[in-house]
């Protein structure tokens, strides 16, 4: 019987609500960089890696798609840092060219996945009833499918292409984002300051823009940085596949692809590509992995 | 005459439609509030108090609805109002405190701004006249240093500070009707007394009626002209503050009554009232508290009491062989 809990009682929760308290982003974000070196390095590591593939025309010397037939197929040496490939062309500098399209492949794509997401999983969780019942079906059915196969699917349907890798990835993504913005959603709308809100007579819409998005922003942060990779993968499986990039514009994984027939005599041409993919993507989960400690409120108990 | 009443609640039925059964959480509730008036209802956990505060608001939790009766704030009805009519009510002609002042206020918004919300939404002021009205409306609850705190987050704030938030923010556009759920469980004992003593003294000052929610019969008894005490959805015994402490007639009342006692003569012993709440679901055929209650008979387990009026004011739910000796 709760009728008469011990004034002790109250005060351990009054202190277990303080102390789970949400600080601001900043303070988070600067406790984070404290604790997880790990999550700094990878953050600073895809920044690099931005800034290079911007910069790279002015960086490298080499031209990515015109080779220099003297020079095939040669190992790693001070001029070419990664090697040469098969038609002469300086690694590195197509790596750093291909980093362009597989990361904008990695941020486009699970952008727009997440804005689709996060409009239908609030739109569902806020209104609940038959408009969530439908829009959870639909997304039932998306993640139904190996996400791989429909990418496939769609890139055969609409042709090969960069923007079309966007459309598909878009596609794909949407659903388990969906899911997480309408599961926070719920949870934020039974929470006692929605219910504040909407007893000072603050409308539906409102309680979504103030109240709602605000408060899921952490959560849908970590799962942006989580979505990257595999996003950056998709493509890659799509591009060595033959359903994604299309020469002359070249991505890590179409770089594999090609290289693939050099492996023994020339087995950095495909390995330099797949190293980047992996960094990258470990990178990302590190970076995704330290955002969530540093912005769970639950993890936050000390 | 009815006029006169901030809120006529009549026959009053509300529960929760689940996979399985109907939960009558709120069962044939009647009961009002005159202006200027603070009224308890009092109950274990469970009993549905909460439910009554949110009929009234139009707030109830999906699958919780409405199955019946009336409720009129000063002669309006609000049952059967859409959403956008019940929006342009609430936080003006009434509002809501909550138990938890440590939740209520939203983490990233400054508390300045959560407070304007309603004089932006109902009295259409601009930014700069809202905001002087909402640090005067801080300096009113006695928070001192409305401009510095004006900017600050929740969490900058004790549970004193933010209940006195809260019942600022609640009351920011003069509402006819304040309902207060809990509002001082999760505060401790010194800062429950000032925010009574706040609730009450701006009820006298400006007329508001208080529709005051506590399982606590000390709150109550401090606080309240009329007191209304419930058991599982059923009002059981309805007085004035004085005549329910004086001479309440329903064992369950009793019940509550020696529990107080007991708690403070021996904060160690269990409360009085053996047994436990019954669920909704499968209540007993005859009165529903008779499986706990200490002079329950035959009568009791096969049929349902009626309120009856014992005298002008005062009802009870309660066959008059098991009432207590008046
Ligand atoms: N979603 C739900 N489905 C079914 N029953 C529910 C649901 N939510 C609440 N109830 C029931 O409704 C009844 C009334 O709940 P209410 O919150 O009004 O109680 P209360 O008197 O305010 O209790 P407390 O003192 O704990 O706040 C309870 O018995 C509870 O079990
Ligand atoms: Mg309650």
């Amino acid at each position: 019987m709760a009728l008469f809990r011990s004034k002790q009682d109250v005060f351990s929760e009054d202190l277990a609500s303080q102390i789970g308290e949400s600080q601001t982003l900043g303070v988070q974000l600067r406790r984070m960089a404290r604790r997880n070196k790990l999550a700094v390095a990878s953050a600073v590591f895809l920044a690099l890696l931005t800034l290079a593939a911007i910069f790279v025309p002015i960086l490298s010397p080499y031209d990515p798609v015109i080779g220099d037939a003297s020079i095939r197929l040669k190992p790693p040496s001070a001029a070419h840092w990664l090697g040469t490939d098969e038609m002469g062309r300086d690694v590195l500098t197509r790596l750093l060219y291909g980093a362009r399209i597989s990361l904008a492949v990695g941020v486009v794509p699970t952008l727009i996945s997440m804005i689709l997401g996060v409009a239908l999983g609030v739109v569902a969780g806020y209104v609940g009833g038959m408009t969530d019942y439908i829009l959870m079906r639909l997304a039932d059915v998306m993640l139904a499918f190996p996400s791989l196969l429909l990418a496939m699917v769609i890139m055969y349907t609409l042709g090969g292409g960069v923007l079309n890798i966007f459309l598909a990835l878009a596609l794909v993504g949407w659903a388990s984002v969906a899911r997480v913005a309408r599961s926070e959603t719920i949870s934020l709308k039974e929470s006692e300051y929605v219910q504040a809100a909407k007893s000072i007579g603050v409308s539906g819409g409102r309680i979504i823009r103030r109240h709602i998005l605000p408060n899921c922003l952490p959560a849908l942060i970590v799962l942006f940085t989580l979505n990257i990779p595999s996003a950056i993968l998709s493509e890659s499986s799509l591009s060595f596949l033959g359903a994604g990039v299309q020469l002359p514009n070249s991505s890590w994984g179409l770089m594999v692809n090609m290289g693939r027939q050099f492996l023994y005599n020339a087995p950095w041409i495909s390995l330099a590509p797949s190293a980047a993919i992996m960094l990258v993507v470990l990178a990302c989960n590190f970076l995704g992995d330290g955002l969530r400690d540093a912005l769970d409120p639950h993890l936050n108990n000390e | 005459m009815d006029n006169d009443l901030t809120l006529k609640i009549e026959h009053l039925s509300s529960g929760f439609f689940t996979e399985r059964g109907y939960v009558p959480a709120v069962d044939d509730v009647s009961l009002s509030i005159g202006k200027g008036q603070v009224v308890g209802i009092v109950g274990e956990s469970g009993c549905g108090k909460s439910m009554i505060a949110r009929s009234v608001m139009g707030l109830l939790k999906y699958p919780g609805r409405i199955t019946g009766g009336s409720i009129k704030l000063a002669g309006q009805e609000l049952t059967g109002m859409s959403d956008g009519q019940l929006q342009r009510i609430r936080g003006k002609d009434m509002a809501m405190i909550f138990q938890e002042p440590m939740t209520s206020l939203n983490p990233v918004v400054p508390i300045g701004k959560q407070m304007r919300e309603a004089l932006l939404l109902h009295e259409k002021m601009d930014k700069i006249s809202a905001k002087a009205e909402v640090l005067k409306m801080l300096e009113h609850v006695g928070i001192s240093e409305p401009k510095k705190r004006y900017g600050a987050y929740p969490h900058e704030l004790s549970g004193g500070l933010r209940q006195r938030v809260m019942i600022a923010m609640a009351m920011i556009c003069k509402p006819k009707l304040l309902i207060a759920d809990e509002p001082t469980t999760a505060l401790d004992v010194t800062i429950e007394a000032q925010i009574l003593r706040l609730i009450r003294s701006l009820s006298r000052e400006t007329g508001m009626s208080v529709l005051l929610i506590s399982h606590n019969l000390g709150v109550i008894a401090q606080m309240c002209d009329t007191v209304y005490v419930m058991y599982a959805g059923k009002i059981v015994e309805q007085a004035d503050a004085y005549t329910l402490f004086d001479r309440h007639a329903h064992p369950y009342t009793k019940g509550l009554m020696d529990s107080v006692i007991d708690l403070k003569s021996n904060p160690r012993r269990l409360p009085a009232i053996g047994g436990v709440v019954p669920n909704l679901l499968h209540l007993p055929a005859g009165c529903a508290f008779s499986p706990r209650c200490p002079r329950a008979m035959d009568r009791c387990r096969e049929e349902r009491p009626e309120l009856e009026e014992l005298a002008p004011g005062h009802l009870c739910r309660c066959f008059e062989e098991g009432r207590e000796r008046l």
